[in-house]
């Protein structure tokens, strides 16, 4: 058999796979679908109707169209991240390769230099783990440099006015879609007691703080536009190595570029720039001070996007870097 | 012209039933002219408000198909022949007749709102202000008080927190007051505590249902909840104010 008939063969088999799979998954989608739809528009035997006929309780609506959908795989993408980003963290290693950085582990606070595809100890802005660290460092975690940096963009993100709306929506089902019967307020408390709803006045007051983690989010983008400049440099020696771009350089750069068009889109980006003032007509300062805003509005507007995609790419940022270094990929460069 | 099954709620404060309705759509018809059909042919003590069926009087807010819509602004074309469109009050409020709910609540909320204080007048009298500076304010002003966004937020729809929050619709009055550029009274302990800003958690079914497309949430909620966070919850702004003061009258700007 010559390699042509493999092709066709493959060709094949990738054909009817792929066209049986997706019948198949379309199929199994729309059979859940019916059957959610038909399960959460049913009133229960215990739920309550009102004077208007509507009916109370959690996921109880009127609603014919398919509104979980998007709590359903906003809640899902999320999920994957996180789980991706935790796993990449627990590695503590291949986060380097040549003169690229993953951006799970910048800044690079300590280093372990005996671990496979670590950074280099000149960019480790410490330098080596201290003992005293490795002391009260918890035994089932590895050393990696990721635990002690993550907390920062995740803090941003969490209270992040986009991702609040979505994970109220998927994960607390605060409500689980428009016009769909919220958690009630009182399951906490148990059947007997009585619990009222408290939005963000109690245990979520904390969401008042998205402006710190704002400020610590800008300093990430100083932080991942350095590491997209070291990328461009022979072995990450800045001045000093060969000069040129590779596919990790790139990728590298795209990084704080999407980061930026999200944090700069930021609610609490558009008051601190502008939004807190009630005039925007006077001196220079103040005319430079509306424009600001009118382009941090239009960010704003897509901010949605651009959490999305800034995430997203974070995520491939540290697959491509870590792929490298496993020897998985080889990087097109012009060293 | 086709034929449509309408399963609307008839009843009042007391009891009530879903009556179904065999009727007769023509092409262009928008949901409350198929509801004026069936009280003209099959159901003339059917109870529903509306006025001037152009979406801009926001009288005709009712849930259609579980959805907070205005029937006049809600075309037929928009479902399938062989669906069920189901039409209910709005759930927030309590109904008075079939389709009619009594909103006088929101009246009470709005008496919680500080009506508007200028600052001085220029020297000549008069009062000036740029477009740019009120453009903000402008959007709030397209607001119809239909009251769909009172009746998907969660806080009221589900909750019941009417004690405690005055629901979307307020906020925005709140903020077209807050942000106005000739407007001096302040109002950040109110939003926080009168009107219940912490209450919204930022679902933005407010924004979705909006027949005005007003942007409540990003424009107006978030903006107030941020003043909230100057006031309250931001140590440095609050350190900057009181040194700014000792330098000069605070004023609002």
């Amino acid at each position: 058999m010559d390699n042509t008939q493999i092709l066709v063969i493959a060709v094949v088999v990738i054909a009817v796979l792929t066209i049986g799979g997706g019948s198949t998954l379309a199929i199994s989608l729309y059979q859940a679908n019916r059957l959610i739809i038909e399960t959460v528009s049913a009133p229960r035997p215990d739920s309550v109707q009102d004077h208007g006929g509507h009916v109370s309780g959690l996921g109880e609506t009127t609603r014919s169209d398919r509104w979980w959908i998007e709590p359903l795989w906003t809640g899902f993408g999320f999920l994957c991240f996180v789980a991706y980003a935790n796993w990449a963290g627990f590695q503590g290693e291949h986060y380097w390769h040549g003169s690229y950085l993953s951006p799970f582990y910048s800044p690079v606070l300590f280093v372990d230099i005996s671990r496979i595809g670590a950074a280099p100890l000149e960019h480790a802005w410490f330098g080596i783990w201290p003992d005293w660290i490795r002391q009260i460092w918890p035994p089932f975690f590895p050393t990696s440099p990721a635990w002690l940096i993550l907390a920062v963009p995740l803090s941003f993100r969490l209270t992040c006015y986009y991702y609040r709306k979505f994970y109220y929506r998927s994960y607390f089902l605060s409500p689980p879609g428009c016009a769909v019967g919220a958690m009630p307020s009182n399951i906490l408390a148990g059947p007997t007691g009585t619990k009222q709803y408290k939005g963000e006045t109690a245990l979520f007051i904390f969401q008042n703080m998205h402006r710190y983690t704002w400020y610590l989010a800008c300093a990430y983008i100083v932080i991942l536009s350095w590491d997209a400049f070291i990328s461009l440099w022979e072995g990450g020696e800045v001045f000093s190595g060969r000069l040129g771009v590779g596919v990790g350089s790139i990728v590298l750069l795209i990084n704080p570029l999407l980061l930026a068009t999200y944090t700069f889109g930021c609610h609490s980006c558009r008051h601190l720039v502008g939004g807190r003032k009630n005039t925007f007509s006077g001196n220079i300062g103040v005319r430079m001070r509306f424009s600001l805003w009118k382009r941090v509005t239009w960010l704003n507007q897509r901010h949605m996007l651009f959490a999305w995609l800034s995430m997203i790419w974070v995520g491939f940022s540290d697959f491509y870097v870590r792929m490298c270094s496993m020897g998985i990929i080889s990087d097109i460069n012009t060293w | 012209m086709s034929e449509y099954t309408f399963r609307i709620w008839r009843g009042d404060s007391a009891s009530g039933e879903f009556v179904d309705y065999q009727t007769e759509v023509d092409d262009g018809m928008v949901v409350l002219d198929v509801l004026h059909r069936i009280q003209a042919e099959q159901a003339g003590d059917m109870a529903l408000r509306w006025n001037c069926k152009a979406g801009k009087c926001g009288s005709c807010g009712m849930e259609v198909n579980g959805k907070p819509k205005l029937a006049c602004m809600t075309r037929m074309n928009t479902y399938l022949e062989e669906d069920v469109i189901t039409v209910q009050p709005l759930k927030t409020f309590p109904v008075i007749k079939d389709l009619v709910c009594d909103v006088s609540w929101n009246y009470d909320q709005n008496l919680k709102i500080r009506p508007f204080k200028p600052g001085p007048a220029d020297s000549d009298g008069r009062y000036r202000m740029s477009q740019k500076d009120v453009d903000r304010v402008q959007e709030f002003r397209k607001c119809i008080e239909c009251y769909l966004c009172q009746d998907v937020c969660h806080v009221l729809r589900d909750h019941k927190r009417t004690d405690v929050f005055v629901g979307p619709r307020f906020m925005i009055r709140a903020a077209s007051l807050d942000m106005h550029p000739l407007d001096v009274e302040d109002r950040i302990p109110d939003i926080r505590d009168e009107l219940g800003s912490g209450y919204c958690n930022i679902t933005r079914c407010c924004t979705d249902v909006c027949p005005e497309n007003i942007s409540i949430t990003d424009n107006a909620i978030i903006p107030l909840k941020e003043r909230v966070a100057d006031r309250y919850y931001d140590p440095i702004i609050w350190l900057n104010n009181k040194v700014s003061g000792l330098f000069q009258n605070g004023s609002k700007t």
